[in-house]
């Protein structure tokens, strides 16, 4: 239904769902400590001044990721209507 | 059943929760707290009576879970499954319960008596967030606590609590509730596969752990085969050699019959990591009400601009600025005030002694060597140091330091390092030996190495003085404009600091410790406003007796070996004529002379002293007796052939030379290897070396 999308290429206020966690087991168990499985919904909030890493909201806190690590999370972006994506 | 008179208690939970908060409200005791993930790194003990019970409160360093991955996660860990408290509280944060019930639930798994603190209610409250707690109480079949730490709500229900459990009148409540857990929502299920071969192993489990730990847990826990979880629960049971074959053959027959049915370790591993996950959230959605709140939108915005890419870095500039400018204005006049006390009492007590006869033998070494090279330090070294700390303190309380983190982590991911070295580095303002023990929250090695050996490129508290009082005396110019001149050359040099450490951190990463960049995930907490006047008094506090207590064990011991040095003759010259003559060249070479880099020398066991002993040296190879002024001071280093040149090498050195005594042993702890300490110690030293004689020599040759 919804397009092949990675975490790091969500917009700002941007939310999504995970689909699928790609990462090596060791950094998949720290996003599972946070929270972060499949069915999670994350939302972009903020990036650093050189774009990465970027901000996300999980379960009620805010989180750095690096982009190198968000790339191996797929989601599934929600349509946000003002913004027509 | 009799009264229980001891009772230890484990203070666990996520990461700057407030667990330190609630720590300090319970025993009275001053352990330091800020807003920022991975503050407290090691275990921290404190004692409290109440109702004719001893309490023993630990305050753990926080984790996301049990299965640990960096030194301070292991400590966490080793403590709450291992060293069997009497009771764990958890804490959590009322702000975002769901994902700390996770961690709940896993204590819950692996201790019985646990109690749930939800602390931070009154942001909660702010932000529109209301909990049930009976029905998390009901659910979870534990006692729920909502408190205030930072205001000492909710501490009289806590110790309520505590002490049915002492009376023992708890204890069949706790039975029952294990029993009820089951049917509630405190015991976590996975999925039916694993469930079936768990029963399949408790059997053999019971048998080895003889009711020592729990057996379900150890059996999930052989499951899941986190192989730093599986040595520490061995390690724990002390098995025969045999038990633990046991253990183990059980835990890889499991594997295999799940292996037959298509399930792989890596899938039971996720499926039972999510089942807790999920579990928070079913609890979560039951007790957590949230209206619409404004307070989040407010943080948000604040984010955008510190965090901005126009704005993060000239905030962060501007902040640090700023911050020098206060110490500045604010040091100059208890500066003074000091540097005149000390001056009267040293006539006094120099006319004291004459009058009583004493003979100089005696009165001189103790008055113009130990009485004034620690009155010095505590005059010139101690109010930059005690303004400093608290304002630094402030911004730590507020939440900032992570969004440092966060700005410089690209920097830092260039490097091959890790984002929160930028945490560990802004410790190291503070002090390089609590930075480098703070390099515990660096979860790979490679990266936490990098951290410790290249710490001390950041001014400590104690050099940081020296950096200010050189500065003044030989660029700040006239008064007028002085202080904002004097506050950005500081931030310059702190700047070149921080530039080093980037500059270090990559070489070390291309040579010695060759690697890629491993994983990073910062919490970015809420900002919070800072308790000003209770900082400020405690830093104050804190800071002036630290300084003090170093000031005499430190400085007045060195103070006396200068003098001696100074006034007892070898052969012609004086031992420190010797020691000055024979440095000398080198000191030369890097635009110094012999007397500073002996005083660095002796200012091993406390940077603070460098300066003053710098002075002493001069002072007594000339003969001035007075104890002036910083201008006095100018005076005498000017004399002494003092330039421009000579002062910024001077705080080049001190900004890259080898750490204080504290720092090493800081580091050989924490690394428990001569070899890195060595580095730790040669490092900067070659740095410093390096950069003076560069420098050095380069203006000689532009000059001339």
């Amino acid at each position: 239904m919804c397009e092949r999308f990675l975490l790091n290429e969500l917009e700002q206020n941007q939310t999504g769902e995970v689909r699928k966690i790609l990462s090596e087991p060791e950094m998949k168990r720290r996003f599972q400590d946070i929270g972060l499985i499949c069915g999670t919904k994350v939302t972009c909030v903020g990036k650093g001044p050189f774009g990465d890493p970027k901000a996300y909201e999980i379960r009620g806190a805010v989180v750095a990721i690096r982009n190198s690590d968000a790339e191996q999370i797929e989601i599934c972006p929600e349509r946000i209507s003002e913004k027509g994506v | 059943m009799a009264k229980r008179r001891e009772m230890t208690i484990a203070l666990a939970g996520n990461p700057n929760v407030g667990k330190s908060t609630l720590f300090n409200a319970l025993t009275g005791m001053h352990q330091h707290t800020g807003n920022w993930t991975g503050k407290t790194v090691s275990n921290a003990k404190g004692y409290c009576e109440r109702d004719g019970v001893l309490y023993t409160f630990v305050d753990v360093p926080g984790c996301y879970s049990l299965m640990a991955r960096s030194p301070e996660e292991e400590a966490a860990r080793d403590y709450i499954c291992f060293q069997f408290p009497d009771a764990v509280i958890v804490v959590c944060d009322g702000t975002c319960l769901e994902r700390n019930l996770n961690f709940v639930l896993q204590v819950m798994e692996a201790a019985d008596r646990v109690i749930l603190c939800i602390n931070l209610m009154d942001e909660a409250e702010k932000k529109g967030i209301s909990i049930d707690f009976e029905v998390l109480e009901s659910m979870l079949q534990i006692p729920v606590i909502g408190m205030t730490a930072r205001s000492g709500r909710g501490m009289e229900q806590l110790f309520e609590v505590l002490g049915k459990f002492a009376e023992g009148t708890g204890e069949k409540d706790i039975k029952e509730a294990i029993v009820s857990r089951k049917q509630a929502f405190g015991q976590i299920e996975y999925p039916e596969v694993i469930e079936k071969e768990i029963s399949h192993l408790l059997p053999v489990v019971r048998e080895v752990t003889k009711g020592c730990l729990k057996e379900r847990w150890v059996a999930a826990r052989l499951m899941d085969q986190d192989p730093g979880l599986c040595q520490a629960i061995m390690d724990c049971l002390n098995l025969e050699f045999s038990e633990a074959m046991q253990l183990k053959k059980a835990g890889m027959q499991a594997e295999n019959r799940m292996k037959e049915t298509g399930q792989r370790l890596e899938d039971t591993r996720e499926q039972m990591a999510e089942a807790f996950v999920r579990r928070a959230e079913e609890i979560a959605e039951k007790v957590v009400s949230t209206k619409e709140d404004t307070g989040k939108k407010k943080g948000r915005m604040a984010d955008q601009i510190l965090t901005s890419k126009l704005m993060g870095f000239p905030v962060m500039i501007l902040l640090l600025l700023v911050i020098f400018w206060l110490t500045i204005k604010g040091a100059n006049y208890p500066s003074e005030v000091l540097s005149n006390f000390f001056g009267t009492i040293e006539g006094y007590l120099l006319e004291w002694c004459r009058r009583g006869k004493l003979p100089a033998a005696i009165y001189e070494p103790l008055l113009f060597g130990v009485y004034r090279v620690t009155a010095w330090v505590v005059s010139v070294m101690l109010p930059p140091m005690a303004i400093f700390f608290p304002m630094f303190t402030i911004l730590e309380d507020l939440g900032y330091l992570p969004r440092v983190a966060f700005n410089l982590d690209k920097c830092f991911h260039c490097c091959h390092a890790c984002g929160k070295q930028a945490l560990t580095m802004c410790m190291g303002f503070g002090c390089n030996a609590v930075g480098v023990s703070g390099c515990k929250i660096i979860s790979s090695r490679r990266e936490r190495l990098i951290a410790m050996l290249t710490n001390c490129f950041v001014p400590c508290n104690g050099k940081f003085p020296t950096i200010l009082v050189i500065l003044t005396i030989f660029f700040a110019g006239n008064q007028a404009v002085s202080d904002w001149k004097l506050a950005l050359l500081l931030t310059g040099v702190i700047t070149l600091g921080i530039g080093m450490t980037f500059l270090v951190s990559k070489i070390l990463s291309g040579t010695i410790l060759k690697g890629e960049p491993s994983t990073f995930l910062l919490e970015l907490p809420p900002y919070r406003r800072p308790q000003i006047g209770k900082v400020i008094i405690r830093s104050i506090l804190d800071r002036t007796l630290f300084v003090l207590g170093r000031a005499i064990v430190a400085a007045a011991p060195a103070g006396l070996l200068i003098w001696c040095a100074a006034n007892i003759t070898v052969g012609e010259q004086t031992i420190l004529m010797h020691c000055a003559g024979f440095l000398d060249p080198l000191g030369r070479f890097m635009g110094m002379d012999g007397v500073i880099l002996l005083a660095f020398l002796l200012g091993f066991p406390a940077n603070e002293i460098v300066l003053p002993l710098i002075f002493m040296g001069y002072l007594s190879l000339g003969n001035l007796t007075e104890f002036t002024d910083l201008h006095a001071i100018s005076q005498v280093l000017y004399r002494n052939g003092w330039t421009q040149v000579t002062a910024c090498s001077v705080i080049l050195f001190s900004l890259m030379h080898w750490p204080c005594a504290t720092t090493c042993l800081t580091i050989y702890k924490e690394t428990k290897s001569k070899k890195w300490t060595l580095a730790a110690i040669l490092i900067p030293t070659l740095a410093g070396i390096l950069c003076c004689a560069l420098f050095a020599q380069i203006t000689n040759f532009v000059l001339r």
